[in-house]
Order: structure tokens, then C-alpha cells, then sequence
């Protein structure tokens, strides 16, 4: 993620530039989108320049994006939550963790924050089973999560943003 | 230059980062330094020791202790009490310390232990540099190859190895190569599937955090076998050290000559490049992945043509997992004899688990095949936690079996399991105690199936949600006997009609859940 902390802005066409226009980048291509918009979403600028940039119609570009889970077509909040919910986690209590994380964030799956901090997800298994129940912060993986950890996690980040 | 006298190795994999390993890392480093020991300690870092869930592991050799949940406040006293003064500081100490040897089928009888195969220098070496590789005898396999063998020994080699598919299919390896040699076209090409997303299975990412170059390796023996040029590396996107370990790798060996043109000077050129996943279970399945890989939609395709014969781009195409690769280049270095002496008459060599949930000491293991579920259970990760019942384990993740008290010690390997209306799958074993709710299980086991369909044939995409809508009834203590006969009626249409394997597995869970749990599962129909 190559904005991340270093406040770095890379255009829409300086992303592209990166990328040979071929059809087999153009998950790469919207990685990168994505993670450079601030809403943290492709929007439709982004799908319309990448659909042109591969020569492709938009309505491809829109059918490959959301196909997979980790596009989202709507905005988002500045922190992405993913909690992990396969049968490892969910033995290890994310149930409950979800719950809590809705009532803490008063939000449900896949809701942003009134403030715009967070964005409540679910994602399959993140492979980290070892420490379940578990999620991921953005980049950042976390695991032996309980109600505690999760209140501190969180006041952390609405600290730092 | 100084003798170092210690080599301390931090175990650098996503669960340790995530408990602090870099930290702890950091604090090492300038410890080591503040005591004067720098010239005599070396801190090396490394992929998974094996551990999961016990924060940062670190070993120091040679006397090869472990230490466990090290944090950076426990430095200083570490330092000055194993580094300086020589004396092992109990109070962090691993007793459970993990198996650096495969584990074998059967206990009784054994004189020695034998090495590790697929995970040999998983926590040994440091993965992002090649010359530990090197040092272990990595690219031996293929420098040998490419001076004194032709492409279709190799091909011969792994046939007799016995070596199949541990990405759950289990086809053998070497018959695959072949129809991908035979095959018709000047272009060909070798896929890795990396994707790995069934729950409960971690073995993948963490030989690519621990030893990136031994994929190189083996991709390049295939390639050179099959007559391809070009190999592709599909990963998770979610596995971003595994991405980066990787392509440190590829971009070391083709510093080093061992990828790109003329490689070791002979007339073979073979590339690798990595691709990121964007999240989506299906593509684990070998033509969806390639679907993926050309910039499309992951969707399964009609099968045949096989991706040996008509694969990415319409070329010939060698898709093989991760496991099974790291396999390889073991074999070529030590024989196909030699790979047969682990493991059952049918089902050579070793498998990877990763054995999680209500386990004393979760981890990565590498046993025999036909190890038996109990041994796995009971004499490596610690038996059950607490001390309590064993009730079930879901062997082979979500698209695996539930697996009763009976099954423990039957051998497991991919043809026994089989005959059990089982399978090995993946490898993830997840471990249910007394108190485990088997309902709340296959129900969770459905969600999934529900939100990964990708919505492509009508069985799999309408059957996910009718089956979550019974179990959801079913749950709620709403259910009657007709919905839980409906759930094994619906799991067999689909079983017989969906597209590709995504659908067809569900069956597996649910006959098997009925089969060993359906007393509980009743008991919320009253």
C-alpha cells in the first residue's frame, strides 16, 4: 500500500503508468486504485480510467471488481475492519466479537461509522487460526482478540486518525 | 573475523509479527550490543518454528532452546542471563518444544528420526536470504538436473516417487507433468496455486514465509520437466509477507542466474512472477484460478478440456499447490526410493496439517501419512485443551469432514480416508472439545459456503441459501426432521449437478456432521 503513512498522492494515471495495459493487471490495477483512493472504495472514476486503460468495456471492469471481496464499490471508512468469521474463529468465540463489535461501532457488517473512522466487515479465513479469533485493521493482522483488546485497538485508531 | 558462539533465530511469520516479533527483534539487537556480545551473537530471523499462538518464538543455538511469548521487557534479563552467563532462563522456556522431525505413522520400533521433507527449512534458515538456501543444499536439484538429465527422467522421477496433489485432489504429480509435456503448443506454462482459503489451513503461507526458495526450485524442475518458460506464483491477496518474502526470492535467483535466460548456462530460461488474489475462495479451484490470472471474473470452467491440455491462455498448463511443489525438489536431490520410505504403500511421502482449535498446543506439524487423527491430536498438539473430551475434529477444512471418537485411529492418508466417506483435503484439522456446539459449527460451515459461491450454476448458487435458511431454523430450535432430511437431500442434488467441486463438497459436512452428531442435531428439532 503505497500511501499509507507517507501521504504520498499517486494519480489515477500515474498508478496506471505502472501497469502494462493488459487485461491479466487488471487485478493489480485495482489493488492499487483502491488502496489509493481516501475512501478507500472504487469509485467510478476508477473503474471508467482502468476500463479505458485495458480497452475493456466498463461494465467488465465493474463485473471483475465485484466479483471479489476485497473490491468494494461503495465508500468506506478511512479504517477497514475485517473480522475473520470461518469455522476456526467462530469456534474461538467471533460470534460473540461481533456482536460486540456492531454494538460498539453501532454499525452492522458492512456499515460505516457516522464519523467515517470504520468500516465493519466480515472476511473468510485469514489463516492465522493459531490466534483465533482474529482480524485484520487494514494491513494489520491481529489475533487473541476479546472485548478488551478490541476497545483499546479501537481507541488507538480513532486516537491516531 | 569472530567465532560467533550463539546464533539466536526469531521466528518472523505473520502470528509472531502480529504478537511483536519485530519489536522484540529491535530489542534483541540493541541488547546484544549494550552487553558487548555483538561480535560473538549472531540474531538471524526465520520462517514459523512451528508454534502458533504462543507470541514471539525465539531459539537459541546451538543448544537449541526455545523461548515462547517473549516480549521486548524480557530482553535484558534473556541477554544477560542465556547470552552472557549461560544460563537458559527457565521462566520463558517452551516445554512443548516443536517436533524439528517428521512425525511417524508408526511410534514403536523406530531407531532414528528422520528429517523433515516440506518444512525441512521452515525456522532453520533465514528465507530472505539465498545463500542459507544454498547452504542447505538448495538449487543442488537443479543444477544437477540441468547438467546430466533429460526432461522426461525427471518426469520418470516423480512418477515413481508415487508423489500426488496436496492441494486436496491428490492426482499424481508426475502423470500430470507428463499430459502437460505430450501436449501439444511451443508455450506452456507453470501455475502455483497459492490461494489457499480453506479454513483452517495456514501451510502454505507459512512455506512461503519460510522458504521462499524451495517453490523457485521446484518450479523450475517442472518447468524444465513440462518444456515451459514461464511460471506464475497466484497468492492470497490477504498474505502480504508471503508476497513480499516471495518476491525478495525471485528477485534474488535471477541476481543469481537462477532464473531468466540460459540458466547454470545451459539452454533453459524460465521466469516466475507473482499474482496478488483479491479475495475469493472459489479461485482455489484450478481453472477458476486461471480465469483469475487472465484478468477475468473467478469462475470455474468446463472441464475437459484440462489445464494440462487447454490452461492459461489456451496453452498447456501445470497447476500445482504449494505443498506439493515443496516436494519436489527433495525428491530430485534424494530419489524416488528415498521419498517412498515415508508413508503409506499408496500414499508416499508426508502431509502437512495444521491442527487448531481445542488443542493444548495448536501448530504446523509434519507427520507421516497414515498417521492416525489420535497420535496427531494426543502426542503432538498436547491432546485436548484442559483436559477435556475429544468430541470431533472438521479434518480437511470447510469443504472436509466431520470426524466422531471412531475415526481416531484410523490411518490417514488420501485412499484410506476414502473409504470412510472422509478426506484429507488440505490438511487443517480443527479440534472440537465436549462443549462444542455441532449445530453452530455446520451452520457456520454453511455461511461460508453460502457467501463463497460465486453465483456462476444454479445448484450451488440456490442450494447455499437453502441450506443456510434450514440450518438457521434448524439452530433456532424451529427446525423439523424434514429440514435436517432436506439438508442431506439438497447437499446430493448439489453434489451431482453443481459446476465445479465448490458445490459438490458441501455434501461432505453435512452427511458427515449427520452421521456422528445427528443425535445432538435432533435434539433441536423437539
Amino acid at each position: 500500500m503505497s500511501c499509507k503513512g507517507g501521504g504520498e498522492i499517486l494519480y489515477r494515471e500515474a498508478i496506471l503508468k505502472k501497469f502494462r495495459p493488459s487485461l491479466d493487471n487488471i487485478l493489480y490495477i485495482l489493488h492499487d486504485l483502491q488502496d489509493n483512493n481516501p475512501q478507500r472504495y472504487l469509485a467510478k472514476d476508477d473503474i471508467r480510467v482502468c476500463a479505458d486503460y485495458l480497452n475493456v468495456p466498463y461494465s467488465y471492469v465493474h463485473s471483475v471488481a465485484s466479483f471479489y471481496t476485497m473490491f468494494s464499490l461503495e465508500p468506506r471508512g478511512s479504517n477497514i475492519i475485517r473480522l475473520c468469521d470461518s469455522p476456526p474463529c467462530h469456534l474461538m468465540g467471533s460470534k460473540s466479537l461481533l456482536a460486540y463489535l456492531k454494538e460498539a461501532l453501532k454499525v452492522d457488517i458492512g456499515g460505516t461509522t457516522k464519523d467515517g473512522k470504520f468500516t465493519l466487515e466480515l472476511t473468510s479465513c485469514l489463516g492465522v487460526c493459531g490466534v483465533a479469533p482474529a482480524m485484520m485493521l487494514n494491513d494489520e493482522m491481529l489475533g487473541n482478540l476479546t472485548p478488551e483488546t478490541v476497545d483499546a485497538i479501537l481507541d488507538r485508531r480513532r486516537k491516531e486518525s | 573475523m569472530n567465532l560467533v558462539r550463539n546464533h539466536v533465530l526469531i521466528s518472523i511469520d505473520a502470528g509472531t509479527i502480529m504478537a511483536g516479533a519485530r519489536a522484540v527483534e529491535k530489542a534483541l539487537v540493541e541488547e546484544i550490543a549494550k552487553q558487548g556480545l555483538a561480535d560473538e551473537i549472531a540474531v538471524l530471523e526465520t520462517g514459523s518454528v512451528g508454534t502458533v499462538g504462543q507470541g514471539v518464538v525465539i531459539v537459541v543455538y546451538p543448544e537449541g532452546v526455545f523461548y515462547a511469548n517473549v516480549t521486548p521487557q524480557d530482553v535484558p534479563q534473556l541477554v544477560e542471563e542465556h547470552l552472557l552467563k549461560g544460563r537458559p532462563l527457565k521462566r520463558l522456556m517452551l516445554t512443548e518444544v516443536p517436533k524439528q522431525s517428521v512425525i511417524k505413522k508408526e511410534k514403536a520400533g523406530l531407531l532414528k528420526e528422520q528429517p523433515r521433507i516440506v518444512l525441512r527449512n521452515c525456522g532453520v534458515i533465514d528465507p530472505e536470504k539465498i545463500d542459507e538456501y544454498i547452504g542447505e543444499g538448495g538449487y543442488l536439484s537443479i543444477g544437477n538436473v540441468l547438467a546430466s538429465m533429460k526432461p522426461e527422467e525427471v518426469i520418470e522421477e516423480i512418477k515413481k516417487s508415487g508423489l500426488a496433489g496436496r492441494g486436496g485432489a491428490s492426482f499424481s504429480t508426475g502423470m500430470k507433468w507428463d499430459f502437460a509435456r505430450r501436449a501439444q503448443g511451443d508455450i506452456k506454462y507453470i501455475i502455483c496455486n497459492a490461494d489457499e482459503g480453506e479454513p483452517g489451513t495456514f501451510k502454505d503461507r507459512l512455506i512461503l514465509e519460510g522458504d521462499p526458495h524451495k517453490l523457485i526450485e521446484a518450479m523450475l524442475l517442472a518447468g524444465y520437466a513440462v518444456g515451459a518458460s514461464k511460471g506464475f506464483v497466484y497468492i492470497r491477496g490477504e498474505y502480504a509477507l508471503s508476497i513480499e518474502r516471495l518476491e525478495k526470492a525471485i528477485a534474488q535467483a535471477r541476481d543469481y542466474g537462477l532464473l531468466g535466460i540460459n540458466i547454470l548456462d545451459s539452454t533453459f530460461t524460465f521466469d516466475i512472477f507473482v499474482m496478488k488474489g483479491a479475495g475469493a475462495y472459489v479461485c482455489g479451484e484450478e481453472t477458476a484460478l486461471i480465469e483469475s490470472l487472465e484478468g477475468k471474473r473467478g469462475h470455474p470452467r468446463n472441464k475437459p478440456p484440462y489445464p494440462v491440455t487447454e490452461g492459461l491462455w489456451g496453452k498447456p498448463t501445470v497447476v500445482n499447490n504449494v505443498e506439493t511443489l515443496a516436494n519436489v525438489p527433495e525428491i530430485m536431490k534424494n530419489g524416488a526410493d528415498w521419498f517412498r520410505g515415508y508413508g503409506t504403500e499408496k500414499c508416499p511421502g508426508t502431509k502437512v496439517y495444521t491442527i487448531i482449535g481445542n488443542v493444548a498446543t495448536p501448530g504446523l506439524i509434519e507427520a507421516e501419512m497414515g498417521t492416525t487423527l489420535r497420535d496427531i491430536i494426543y502426542e503432538y498438539a498436547g491432546g485436548i485443551k484442559e483436559g477435556k473430551k475429544f468430541k470431533g475434529a472438521l479434518v480437511g477444512g470447510a469443504a472436509g469432514a466431520f470426524l466422531g471418537p471412531d475415526m481416531l485411529d484410523v490411518q490417514m492418508d488420501f485412499v484410506n480416508l476414502k473409504e470412510y466417506a472422509a478426506v484429507l483435503g488440505s490438511g487443517a484439522i480443527l479440534v472440537m472439545d465436549e462443549n462444542a456446539d455441532m449445530v453452530e459449527m455446520l451452520q457456520n460451515v454453511l455461511y461460508f459456503f453460502k457467501h463463497e459461491s460465486c453465483g456462476h450454476c444454479v445448484p450451488c448458487r440456490l442450494g447455499t441459501v437453502q441450506l443456510v435458511k434450514l440450518i438457521d431454523r434448524i439452530a433456532v430450535s424451529k427446525g423439523s426432521q424434514e429440514d435436517v432430511n432436506k439438508l442431506l437431500k439438497i447437499s446430493d442434488v448439489m453434489r451431482d449437478t453443481s459446476f465445479c467441486p465448490l458445490g459438490q463438497s458441501l455434501y461432505l459436512p453435512i452427511s458427515s456432521s449427520l452421521k456422528y452428531f445427528r443425535e445432538e442435531i435432533d435434539a433441536r428439532i423437539q
